[in-house]
């Protein structure tokens, strides 16, 4: 008799996370993994591959954990992913592995990203896997970026016995991992760690390095570098562009994010970068980014968390579990509400003025397109608000290299299934390309474009 | 880690740091600016860039001491000593070319990133009007290198210490109003100090550039914490900056952003002397 619901990950208690930034799901025992790897069905035809953008094997990792063998389950999902420990965690698995697979049709499917995670951090306590690194081919790729792509790319050429050199223009490499994602969700000790493990193969990650400033794209070819994969991200702040927008209190996600997770404002005066939370705080915006800065909120003392979005709740971008976890915690949602201006007081945010919104005839993405009601403007008392509408592209790469054909909103140009650009020898992938996207997304494009860099190399 | 090869003070709580940064020195120009991190738990403070010698790989600093960061660098870095993360440049250069006759306005601090825009619009042919302030003649650095590249140097002082009391407004409304023709402005320092000069160059219609120093997180276009309304729209001062149109920047703005963590800087300033005098008397 197969066990229909999925074996449950202990958590923190609501009451008690919301005081700290530890981290909230605790992870799989050794039984409780081995107790959920069994429920898979090991189908022939293993849709949960294909439904991952890194095409781990799933089947088979899950197999070994299932006779306890977990040394090998990890070395099974590192031969295609190098940043497990944090895939099991931010991935979207439900609408990705998990959601093609046949448990699923009539149970709840099989809890891969869980799975993921107990293998990756059952290395972390035991022993290193550490993937073997092909003699060196003599060749040199520079990566720009060190965020998922980046580093996707880095570790999947080093293992091929490339050269790699990745720059990054943060004090810290792991991009959206460090700056973006909180400690809560993803612990920076985690992403530190599998960072390391790809310096440990040979990776050379160069941070303080400005691209664009204190070399090109065209210097670093001229220098000798024999391709060049720019994984620059979506780092570029979006604000509505309504009035009030610069009073004293309004933070865009970017910035409440980075000075808490890369800053460690949260543990200031310790640290001596600040933050400033008000009592009432809205979020606008209904993606993970949202969730993340809504509950980051809390965590740092705000009484009330809300989160303002102008569509309903079945159009919510954001992972379930982030949903789920955010209402656990407290956060309220204003839904089908837009802001339409911010009110301050002595260059302070006072309160928002917002107007209802109802759903329409579909729009280009497939989903109801949110119109305003008429007449049904209100305003609401808040202190802080936190703009997470999303990023636009990094301008700095695309303005300072020749030849880079840009789409009309300044993303890189990239083959979908190569990341070749439309100069020779640079390729692209990731938020720089497609736009604000996900984490694995980025590390899918990394990989097509390692395997397509690999292949240009050799014709070269 | 990037080492501190020269230190020294050029005034109360004033100091020069020539830092080693090989990749920046090689590339930096004038109105760019660099971000400093001293240690694990820093924060990330951005700094004009003075000077740049790509021979020794040394970038010129000046740096004063108001807050917590800039006194645990004065009283815990010296020469010798590394700081933890140096990353640049950062920012848009100067628009340096040959305008005919220029005044460079520099007051208090403006005046360690004033003086190489002096310097460049000097060498690319312009004649250089320069005016200096400060609120005494002992928080004056730079005067003896800026007259190396003005033609003509006023100097003022808020107390008059140097014999010389008054604004560095006053000489420049005073030229301007004389009818010589000048061609373009730089006004760098203080945000109120900027905000007045563009108020006296407004009415002769002359170009004023101003040099913003908002409140910036990474410095690289990727929190829009330092973002300024120029001409009414949202302008980042780490990238679209750090110089403006001075005409057109809403200065009570940037006045009122740069006051927002005035507590939280308090609070820490006074926790790192309480931490330094502990250690004092230990």
């Amino acid at each position: 008799m197969i066990q229909q619901k999925q074996t449950p990950m202990r958590e923190q208690p609501p009451e008690a996370r919301v005081r700290n930034f530890d981290e909230v799901p605790l992870g799989y025992t050794e039984d409780e993994a081995v107790q959920e790897a069994a429920r898979c069905l090991q189908c022939k035809n293993a849709p949960c591959i294909a439904g991952c953008p890194v095409g781990i094997d799933i089947p088979r990792f899950i197999e070994c954990i299932k006779t306890e063998r977990f040394a090998e389950a990890i070395s099974v999902i590192k031969e295609d992913n190098a940043l497990p420990a944090v895939c099991g965690r931010v991935c979207p698995q439900e609408n990705q592995c998990q959601g093609v697979c046949t448990l699923g049709i009539r149970f709840e499917p099989v809890a891969i990203g869980r799975l993921e995670r107990f293998c990756a951090d059952w290395e972390a306590r035991n022993e290193p896997c550490c993937p073997q690194v092909k003699p060196d081919t003599g060749k040199r790729i520079a990566v720009i970026g060190s965020g998922p792509a980046g580093l996707t790319v880095a570790g999947e050429l080093r293992r091929l016995g490339h050269q790699v050199t990745a720059f990054e223009l943060l004090h810290e490499a792991g991009g959206v991992l460090m700056y973006g994602i909180p400690e809560f969700r993803l612990p920076k000790s985690i992403v530190k760690r599998e960072i390391d493990a790809l310096c440990t193969m040979g990776v050379e990650i160069q941070v303080n390095k400005v691209v664009g400033q204190v070399f090109t794209v065209d210097d670093l070819l001229a220098s000798g570098y024999d391709a060049v994969f720019i994984g620059t991200g979506a780092g570029l702040p979006r604000f509505l562009g309504v009035g009030g927008e610069s009073l004293n209190g309004i933070y865009s996600a970017n910035e409440f994010l980075t000075r808490t997770n890369l800053m460690r404002a949260y543990r200031f005066p310790e640290y001596d970068t600040p933050i400033r939370i008000g009592e009432r705080v809205v979020t606008i915006g209904g993606g993970n980014v949202a969730m993340d800065a809504s509950r980051t909120a809390l965590r740092l003392g705000a009484r009330e968390s809300i989160i303002v979005y102008r569509r309903s709740e079945d159009e919510l971008p954001a992972r379930s579990e982030e949903v789920h976890h955010a209402k656990e915690e407290g956060i309220q949602f204003r839904l089908l509400t837009h802001p339409i201006e911010f009110l301050g007081e002595d260059g302070r945010l006072r309160a928002i003025r917002c107007v209802r919104m109802e759903l329409g005839e579909p729009d280009e993405s497939g989903r109801r397109r949110p119109v305003p009601v008429p007449n049904s403007e209100f305003e609401f008392e808040v202190d802080t608000a936190i703009i997470a509408i999303g990023n636009g592209p990094h301008p700095l790469i695309p303005q300072t290299t020749l030849d880079l054909e840009l789409s009309r909103w300044g993303n890189i140009v990239a083959d979908p299934e190569t990341g070749q650009t439309s100069k020779k020898g640079v390729f692209a992938g990731g938020d720089i390309v497609t736009g604000a996207a996900t984490v694995i997304e980025a590390m899918g494009a990394g990989k097509r474009a390692a395997a397509a860099i690999h292949a240009f190399l050799h014709k070269e | 880690m990037y080492k501190i090869l020269k230190k020294r003070t050029l005034g109360p709580n004033i100091r020069e740091y020539v830092i080693e940064a090989p990749d920046v020195a090689r590339v930096a120009k004038a109105g760019q600016f660099i971000v400093l991190r001293l240690h694990e738990k820093g924060e990330r403070i951005p700094l004009t860039i003075v000077e740049c010698d790509p021979a020794t790989g040394g970038v010129t600093l000046v740096v004063q001491e108001v807050g917590k960061s800039t006194m645990e660098m004065g009283d815990r870095f010296d020469e010798g000593d590394n700081v933890l993360d140096f990353v640049g440049p950062l920012g848009e250069p100067s628009e340096i070319a040959d305008y005919g006759t220029v005044i460079c306005v520099g007051g208090g601090l403006g005046i360690a990133p004033l003086y190489p825009i002096a310097r460049d619009l000097k060498k690319a042919g312009n004649t250089v009007i320069g005016i200096l302030g400060a609120r005494s003649t002992d928080l004056l650095f730079y005067e003896d290198k800026m007259a190396t590249v003005c033609d003509d140097l006023h100097v003022m002082t808020d107390d008059g210490s140097n014999g010389n009391k008054g604004f560095v407004s006053d000489p420049l409304r005073e030229i301007l109003a004389s009818g010589r023709k000048i061609n373009r402005v730089w006004a760098i320092g203080p945000a109120i100090m900027m905000k007045v000069c563009c108020d006296v160059t407004r009415p002769f219609g002359v170009p004023t550039i101003v040099s913003l120093n908002s409140v910036m997180i990474d410095g690289t276009g990727m929190c829009g914490g330092c973002r300024v309304e120029v001409g009414h729209v949202t302008k980042f001062a780490c990238v679209d900056g750090p110089e403006f149109d001075g005409h057109a920047v809403d200065f009570d703005l940037l006045i009122a952003r740069q006051k927002y963590y005035a507590q939280e800087e308090a609070c820490s300033l006074e926790r790192y002397l309480e931490q330094s005098r502990e250690e004092v008397s230990t």
